[in-house]
């Protein structure tokens, strides 16, 4: 039996950790060559080791990989979508922003159901009809929301309608810009461009104010 | 190895599952065979080495990138075969002595399909024995060992694998090898 003190063994074990200074490792050696005992013990966990190392590495059965990914959860889209936002915060705040807008401008297109336009002196209205009559001059421009337009006269302003149609008399004439809004799309379109106009006025008139 | 293993952590981040089947074909022959080891039979070894596959990808997010996946995919797989030693209420070992005969396991009364080749016999049966006294090493000890000398990693490696001070990881090797030892040396 092995008499000798728990350090040799300590040491043993540092050894095969490779944990062991030089000067142990020495006196490890030393002590080794001369206990028979201890080097028994030496040597039984080295083979210890060395049978444990022994051991084939086996391979996984060869349908391994196959029945894993066929247990795999399959991707939810609610589970993939949720990663997707967590992931692209920015593209989900530009896409709840535009919902937002396009909410409110086709809300603003519903409540602009009933017959408007701009008011003007030289104008006559009958029924949902504008009329510009002949020989008068509108100079400003003119707006008219869900009603038709006819013009006998001259307008020297732009001329915006929204849905509704535009009737031109021989002797009439538009000098402005003519615009005619039908569908929502449309309309959307002329109001992100109205307000990038607005935007473009105001910048320009702060340049003039400066 | 471990960039190759990044990109495709990242493609099955973004959803592609088939890049996780790269990740398996890669690691599975590994994470197989530590399992193995700790459970000491074929059947459970499957099952729990896939187990950890599934919760490998099931938590990937939680996989730090910077870190080494090899690491945290032995660490969700020894973990579960600690769980099951533990769980595993005594049963039927195919290697047990069968009660009342000597030297007589339930192998010799299984019908094998193959017979063996009479060379690989030997080599199998030290094999078995091998493999029959890690399985009785604690739980605690085996898990030590098996990384150390079958996986062939570092002590730093393991005390990661196992979430233990470094400290414990050796005494653990140390003690478990001194089992070994004792179990091992009239062979």
């Amino acid at each position: 039996m092995n008499t000798c003190p728990d350090k040799v063994v300590h040491m043993m074990h540092d050894y095969l950790d490779e944990e062991l200074s030089q000067e142990n490792e020495k006196e490890l050696k030393q002590h080794l060559q001369e206990c028979e005992a201890c080097r028994t013990h030496f040597h039984e966990l080295k083979r210890t080791i060395a049978f444990v190392q022994s051991t084939s590495h086996i391979q996984a059965p060869s349908n391994f990989t196959k029945s894993v990914m066929n247990k795999l959860p399959k991707e939810k889209k609610k589970v993939g979508m949720e990663r997707w936002f967590k992931k692209h915060p920015m593209i989900v705040a530009a896409a709840v922003f535009f919902l937002l807008m396009s909410g409110s401008l086709f809300t603003t297109w519903n409540d602009g159901k009933e017959f408007a336009f701009t008011k003007s002196e030289n104008i006559v209205v009958d029924g949902q009809t504008v009329i510009v009559p002949q020989g008068e001059i509108v100079e400003e421009d003119i707006v008219v929301h869900n009603g038709d337009l006819r013009v006998e006269g001259e307008v020297k302003g732009d001329v915006t309608l929204i849905n509704g149609k535009r009737y031109m008399a021989g002797a009439g004439t538009i000098t402005g810009d003519i615009e005619e809004i039908d569908q929502a799309f449309e309309w959307l379109w002329y109001n992100i461009k109205s307000s990038f106009q607005e935007l473009g006025d105001l910048v320009q008139s702060d340049e003039k104010n400066e | 190895m471990e960039l190759i293993i990044k990109k495709r952590i990242k493609q099955v981040l973004k959803g592609d599952q088939n890049a996780y089947g790269e990740i398996v074909e890669l690691y599975k022959d590994k994470v197989y065979h530590v399992c193995y080891r700790m459970l000491g039979n074929r059947h459970e070894a499957e099952d729990m080495a896939q187990e950890a596959f599934i919760r490998a990808y099931t938590n990937i997010h939680k996989f730090d990138i910077d870190r080494k996946f090899s690491t945290w995919l032995y660490r969700i797989a020894t973990n579960l075969c600690i769980d099951r030693i533990r769980k595993k209420k005594p049963d039927y070992y195919l290697d047990a002595e069968v009660s009342g005969t000597e030297g007589l396991t339930m192998y010799s009364q299984i019908q094998t399909d193959e017979p063996l080749p009479e060379e690989e016999v030997e080599s199998m049966e030290l094999q078995s024995t091998i493999q029959k006294e890690i399985s009785t090493l604690p739980e605690k000890y085996r898990s030590v060992i098996v990384l150390k000398y079958i996986e062939e990693l570092s002590l730093k490696e393991i005390s990661d694998i196992l979430d233990l001070p470094l400290g414990t990881v050796k005494t653990r090797i140390h003690r478990g090898r001194e089992a070994l030892r004792k179990q091992l040396r009239t062979l």
